[in-house]
């Protein structure tokens, strides 16, 4: 589990390959779409899609020819998961924060 | 502009931020968050929370969570930097699991009137990073689509 949960967080990392889950999230895309809105090489595009393969987070398609990549959900749920406990966690303090100094500036505010 | 939940990125695999404007000037929002008497008020979640604090680079804190099921939950830390108003760099730990040490470095800004605040934890390991994970494994599975919808809509930014 923590292997590969590092896997995914690396593959995360970087910019471009946020990029392409974001368009993956769209619909299944070839290399050819992928590269298109970027101003890199199609060979870094494939080299960025095997760091995402190896972390389970696309797969791609049989045919030769096309390869069409296809956004795998699960990894990605693992790691928003983790996000989002963190995150509810801080949201509940910030929220007692937040009224706590709505609060203070109110008391400060009267003085 | 609905929504005021905290926004969470992954600016590595062993760090998490999570960032909020709040509506106050810098001044009383780093008072809130240094102060024991202020951080009595809101760090417990509505929790009672006993907090011990030495408020300098080299001092420490301990807050002790009293939960409603009567569960007593300790954290603490070292302070490790502090630029007034600014910046505070500490180390978080859990006392249920005692050596899973992150560093905490908790930076304010300024933004029209009102405050940006932004916690960046960083653990030192990833088996720290995951302990954290299973130690709120709880009511993980309920939010999780929400989590992932967020998630994605974190990566299209």
């Amino acid at each position: 589990m923590t292997d590969h949960l590092s896997r995914v967080f690396a593959a995360l990392a970087d910019p471009t390959r946020r990029a392409i889950l974001a368009r993956l999230a769209d619909g299944n895309a070839t290399v050819n779409e992928l590269a298109a809105p970027f101003s890199i090489s199609l060979q870094a595009v494939s080299k960025h899609l095997k760091v995402l393969e190896a972390a389970g987070l696309i797969t791609r398609g049989r045919d030769a020819q096309w390869r069409p990549c296809r956004l795998e959900p699960e990894p990605l749920r693992q790691v928003a998961e983790w996000a989002e406990q963190y995150r509810r966690h801080w949201d509940e303090r910030f929220e007692h924060l937040d009224s706590y100094l709505r609060e203070l500036t109110k008391e400060r505010g009267n003085d | 502009m609905t929504d005021r939940r905290a926004t969470t990125t992954l600016p590595s695999d062993t760090e998490i931020t999570l960032s909020r404007v709040f509506d106050a000037p810098r001044r009383l929002v780093w008072e809130a968050m240094t102060q024991p008497q202020h951080i009595k008020r809101w760090w417990g979640r509505g929790n009672d929370l006993e907090v011990t604090l030495d408020f300098r680079p080299g001092g420490s804190y301990r807050y002790v969570e009293h939960a409603e099921d009567g569960t007593d939950y300790a954290f603490r830390g070292e302070i490790r930097e502090i630029v007034p108003q600014e910046r505070v760099v500490q180390t978080f730990e859990f006392e249920g699991m005692p050596g899973h040490i992150a560093v905490e470095t908790m930076t304010l800004e300024d933004q029209d009137g009102k405050t940006l605040v932004v916690i960046r934890s960083s653990f030192s390991s990833t088996e720290d990073r995951d302990g954290m994970l299973s130690s709120g494994m709880e009511d993980g599975a309920n939010a999780s689509y929400d989590a992932l919808d967020a998630l994605l809509a974190e990566l299209q930014r």
